[in-house]
């Protein structure tokens, strides 16, 4: 006899196919990720290996401080996602919100400094368009990375904004006791989206920030 | 009603993976402020690759999930690796002709 | 034994389509049936709004000289016409209509994975629309429906940046879309129902949802890009900046190609499902059929060079592009064998859709065969950009996939409706399409080879003829494609009421009523038997 969870959607015929379906979706979703980078990863590789030295040179004009403080904070926010996920398993809807509130304070600091970020490269000139201005050699092509540097962390930016607005929703039904071991699907599905964002920012910093070695 | 066992990780496994990405992130630093010529690149990747195999395998369950997940997430990699080889085959042998290649 | 008699009702049970009424129960619906019959209008609407720019188009035509228009409105012309053909119409209409009424019923589901994500999806799809239809009104778009870079991105002076936020937004209608499929064939299947006894309309459309998902995301960032270019001079295609064109077109046709195939997998899986019950027979070659259809999804993603023969790109990739794209053509032609073999010592019915499946196998060889000298590299040197090529797709796009979504329509019509449309009509419409069709595009392929060139509005005296009989053809075909509509909207108040199998069909969705209730089925389907059991003492008689 089938128990009809609240939680359990009319097309669906248990929480199990419910929680294997949403899953499976956002695995999906997750492959369309993968190739909507994948697209600013393959202009990236064509044009570093066009312009090396080019590449290397704006590369060392982008702060390794900021851009490392931003890769721990990002991993830490997966740790603590990870554990916000675990925590909806056992049905502990106090320690899911607390886990998750985490996850967007480090999300949001990520944000701030990003936002810094950016604000140095503005006073710096290194905005492409008719503002940016290089001395040095291969001026064009440093155009072109920080072409790809805005593109690739902008768009990156923009995943964790959503990202952002989503575990505010996910907190307030956390505090609302929506999850139980039967039903915590939808904070794993999250869990999904957020990993995958910190995965993007694991290539982006080396491939962005490590280009040229510094001393 | 139906109740599926699902897996759940012990905290100290969460931790343990956090601390190795961290250690990873200290390498990959490390590495770049050594000069290796054409394998810097390739030792990017690498760790890269490494840190991001430990998010997809333990933050993200695909170590106890189905097969068909795994599939899904080696297929999506697979096609990404498609995209880019195919493209750069085309960067990569427009200087072989002896014509000129244009770009 | 005849199963198509109409049976009369006592009173109208309770279906999808007399559950609720109003307007606020189609828009708020999270039923894939009445989501289906939202998108059939609106991708109707947009087929007719690409008609009408393909008639300008031909009107230009019929004199050499460029008299009609300015050359740059015939540019917005083509562009319009591509633009909502491909993005508007082709990409969704037999997914989007058939394959979200069909996809549920045919696993035996009660609904799609996500009704809500597929309600949105109709949304999205709207709201894309009406952003290229600004751009439309504002004054068009010039570029071609391939948007290449750097006109795009910097010279043309037209509404690029809505018709490519049209687009992009579309994408993701697309991607919902195959999202949507795919979930639900692997995980809402019904019991006893293993994927070797999946109708061949659901394998093509799952081999379709491939595509959505895995091409259609590269399009969209490199839309984006186009856009960043335009707006902020982000110039990732930049030659100041030592960016290269034809990155972008790398990017956009690593979708575009396979987009075809998205454009024509679902419409094959309809003739499957044609082929089968109107010959009374078992499809010859089931395994074959399913196998090529994931084949063309995955080999049509490495054949987008093809295009960019003349574009700089390096000759040894071309090569390598070239090989494969020949390639990609075998699944196709096992697929027409098997069908071919499905109808040798069949008991073959003239129905309406029998008559559009006969269709498409014919365009759909001619367009499929013409393909391979524009894959050959040393003939698409010469035919590249001519009409050879508009005319090959064409036949495909036309001849294949809208006589197959056509042919579907008319087949499920009675499912979807409650209602048997005219046969009498029907079948006349299908020749007239044919005809029409005909008529419009072979003589394209001999303006191709005596070297035409496409998207240009005059073109030298010695053409005008072919150029004529072209023009005619197209006022034929859309006096073909009108007269369905009528008879269609007809049929719906005033069609003969269609009982649960008027073509004594196989397959879970004839096992329900005609129109079926809500939630599918009474209750959950079990499957024992293979598909496409057709016995020939099952003979079909058509009124």
């Amino acid at each position: 006899m089938a128990e009809h969870h609240s939680a359990l959607a009319h097309q669906f015929d248990d929480l199990t196919q419910q929680w294997d379906a949403s899953t499976f979706g956002m695995w999906v979703f997750l492959v369309t990720e993968i190739m909507f980078f994948g697209g600013l990863f393959a202009g990236y590789a064509v044009y570093r290996s066009a312009y090396p030295d080019a590449f290397a040179e704006g590369s060392l004009h982008l702060s390794l401080a900021l851009g490392g403080t931003n890769t721990v904070i990002l991993i830490a926010s997966s740790l603590t996602m990870a554990l916000g996920v675990r925590a909806a398993q056992l049905g502990d809807n106090r320690a899911t919100a607390w886990w998750l509130i985490a996850t967007l304070g480090l999300g949001s600091a990520f944000l701030v400094i990003k936002v810094f970020e950016y604000h140095h490269k503005y006073v710096e000139h290194l905005i492409p368009g008719p503002g940016f201005l290089f001395e040095g050699p291969h001026a064009r092509q440093v155009e072109m990375m920080f072409c790809f540097y805005f593109a690739m962390t902008g768009m990156h930016a923009l995943h964790m904004v959503v990202g952002a607005g989503l575990l505010i929703y996910f907190i307030l039904q956390a505090r609302a006791n929506r999850y139980s071991p039967d039903y915590f699907g939808p904070v794993e599905v999250m869990g999904l989206y957020w990993h995958f964002v910190d995965i993007v920012w694991i290539f982006l910093f080396p491939l962005l920030y490590l280009i040229g070695h510094r001393r | 009603m139906t109740h599926t066992t699902h897996h759940i990780e012990p905290q100290k496994i969460y931790f343990g993976v956090f601390g190795a990405l961290m250690v990873f992130t200290a390498v990959t630093v490390w590495a770049s402020m050594v000069d290796l010529g054409p394998l810097s690149i390739v030792v990017a990747l690498v760790i890269a690759v490494c840190k991001a195999l430990l998010v997809v395998l333990f933050f993200m369950h695909v170590r106890y999930s189905r097969p068909l997940t795994q599939i899904v997430v080696a297929g999506g990699v697979l096609w990404l690796i498609i995209l880019l080889v195919l493209t750069l085959s085309d960067y990569f042998s427009r200087g072989w002709l002896p014509a000129p290649a244009g770009w | 034994m005849s199963t198509a008699r109409a049976e009369p009702r006592a009173e109208a049970p309770a279906d999808y389509l007399n559950v609720d009424y109003g307007i606020r129960s189609w828009l708020l619906t999270k039923d894939h049936k009445r989501i289906a019959l939202l998108y059939l209008a609106s991708i109707t609407f947009f087929f007719a709004l690409g008609g009408a720019f393909a008639v300008a188009l031909r009107l230009e035509l019929i004199t050499p000289a460029g008299d009609l228009m300015q050359p740059e409105t015939y540019n917005k012309m083509f562009t319009m016409h591509g633009v909502m053909m491909i993005f508007f119409f082709l990409i969704p209409a037999v997914p989007a209509v058939l394959g979200n009424f069909l996809v549920p019923l045919m696993v035996g589901a009660r609904d799609l994975a996500f009704p809500r994500i597929n309600l949105l999806s109709w949304y999205i799809y709207v709201i894309g629309g009406l952003f290229t239809l600004y751009a439309v009104v504002a004054g068009g778009v010039d570029t071609g429906w391939t948007f290449y870079t750097p006109y795009s991105s910097t010279y043309s002076n037209t509404h690029v940046i809505a018709t490519a936020v049209g687009v992009f937004i579309l994408g993701f209608s697309s991607i919902l879309t195959g999202l949507n499929f795919i979930v639900t064939i692997h995980k809402m299947r019904a019991p006893g129902l293993t994927w070797f006894r999946l109708p061949l309309f659901i394998w093509a459309h799952y081999a379709t949802s491939l595509i959505q998902i895995l091409g259609t995301p590269v399009v969209a960032i490199a839309i984006v890009l186009v856009g960043l270019e335009r707006l902020f001079r982000i110039g990732i295609f930049d030659p100041a900046l030592g960016g290269d064109p034809v990155l972008f077109q790398h990017l956009f046709w690593f979708y575009s190609h396979p987009a075809v195939y998205i454009m024509i997998l679902p419409s094959m899986g309809v003739i499957s499902e044609l082929v089968t019950c109107f010959a009374r027979k078992k499809i010859f070659g089931y395994g074959f059929i399913a196998g090529s259809s994931v084949a063309i999804a995955v080999l049509g993603f490495l054949v987008w060079g093809h295009h960019m023969f003349v574009s700089g790109q390096s000759i040894y990739a071309g090569m390598v592009f070239s090989v494969l794209s020949f390639l990609v053509a075998i699944p196709s032609a096992i697929k027409v064998f098997n069908w071919t073999a499905t109808l040798y010592r069949g008991s073959i019915v003239y129905t309406t859709p029998m008559l559009y499946a006969f269709g498409f196998i014919g365009l759909f060889t001619i367009g499929g065969l013409t393909g391979l000298f524009l894959a050959t590299l040393a003939t698409d040197v010469h035919l590249h950009d001519t009409y050879f090529v508009v005319a090959h797709f064409h036949y495909i796009m036309v001849g294949g996939a809208i006589m197959g979504y056509l042919g579907g329509i008319h087949f499920w019509w009675p499912k979807i409706s409650g209602r048997l449309y005219p046969e009498g009509w029907g079948r006349f419409s299908a020749l007239v399409l044919f005809v029409g069709f005909n008529l419009t595009f072979f003589p394209q392929f001999i303006l191709g080879y005596l070297g035409m060139p496409r998207r240009y509005h005059v073109y030298p005296e010695e053409f005008q003829v072919l150029n004529v009989m072209s023009s005619a053809g197209a006022s034929i075909l859309g006096i073909g494609y009108l007269i369905p509509m009528v008879y269609l909207i007809w049929s719906m108040r005033y069609g003969k009421r269609a009982p649960a199998n008027p073509w004594g069909a196989k397959g879970l969705e004839w096992e329900t009523t005609s129109p079926p209730p809500t939630t599918n089925f009474e209750k959950t389907p079990v499957v024992t038997e293979e598909p496409y059991i057709y016995s020939h003492e099952e003979e079909l008689e058509v009124g």
